[in-house]
């Protein structure tokens, strides 16, 4: 690894079978780029969290684990931003109707809070439909130059 | 990437040894579920979780440690977690549920906790 690595831009693009071992393998890539754009102990565990909870959200939600459905990876870092997007090619996922896993009523409940753990854990969170009929969601990590 | 647990039985508490990662999967969250099931099964109605060793949880994971809670519960028992490290801490103190759950520091308080 060069030493300045850590300044160096870095694109990462992979397209992911719709099984369980595939959120494994996007959190191990994404956070192996943050680690080499210089991302500390905490950030990488917040990251390799929301792209694990994502990663969940494609496969299972997305693409309901089926053998013709890929998920997209995209990881990209530079000296401002450490990024990455997941795309599923599922009929599309309504974020907003999500009930709030804070509300007393809810927190008993046994799900939901993947997408709340990624809005805490990344500086943006954004999500769109995809003309295809999929969804991608982006999730953003500023970073501090030095 | 996934859990081992092992359970003993300290008095008519049963302590669950938590280690590695609860995240989504049979290998995870999924061997949580049924030492918790066996665990019942067996009348055991005392449970102590600890999770000093825990590296990572997920939501699947955080949603385990809720359905847990909720069926020993209902089963007329108690879990109770033990040794929580700062990531799992963080984790229930963001989710609120922390406060839900009786978490203790020390094993031996824990225990008496039960009686």
């Amino acid at each position: 690894m060069a030493e300045n690595s850590r300044v160096v831009p870095e694109t990462l693009e992979r397209y992911l079978e719709s099984t369980l071992e595939s959120v494994d393998s996007a959190e191990e890539l994404a956070v192996a780029v943050a680690q080499r754009a210089g991302l500390g102990e905490d950030d990488l565990m917040k990251i390799g969290l929301a792209v694990r909870e994502s990663m969940v959200n494609a496969v299972m939600h997305g693409n309901r684990y089926s053998s013709e459905k890929k998920v997209k990876l995209s990881v990209r870092s530079n000296a401002e931003r450490f990024t990455v997007s997941i795309a599923d090619e599922g009929t599309g996922f309504s974020f907003e109707s999500l009930p709030d896993p804070l509300a007393p009523e809810n927190l008993l409940r046994t799900s939901g809070r993947g997408i709340f753990l990624i809005r805490s854990f990344m500086d943006e969170f954004l999500m769109r439909h995809l003309e295809s009929g999929g969804t991608e969601v982006t999730l953003v990590k500023n970073l501090v130059s030095k | 990437m996934s859990v081992n647990l092992s359970s003993r039985q300290v008095g008519d508490v049963s302590v669950l040894d938590v280690t590695g990662r609860i995240t989504l999967g049979e290998e995870g969250s999924g061997k949580l579920r049924k030492a918790l099931q066996d665990l019942l099964k067996e009348g055991r109605k005392k449970i102590l979780l600890n999770l000093g060793d825990v590296s990572y949880i997920d939501s699947s994971g955080i949603g385990e440690l809720v359905s847990g809670f909720t069926t020993v519960t209902n089963s007329g028992g108690n879990l109770k977690l033990l040794n929580l490290n700062k990531r799992v801490k963080d984790l229930l103190q963001i989710t609120k549920l922390y406060t839900v759950f009786d978490v203790h520091e020390d094993e031996a308080a824990a225990i008496r906790s039960f009686s």
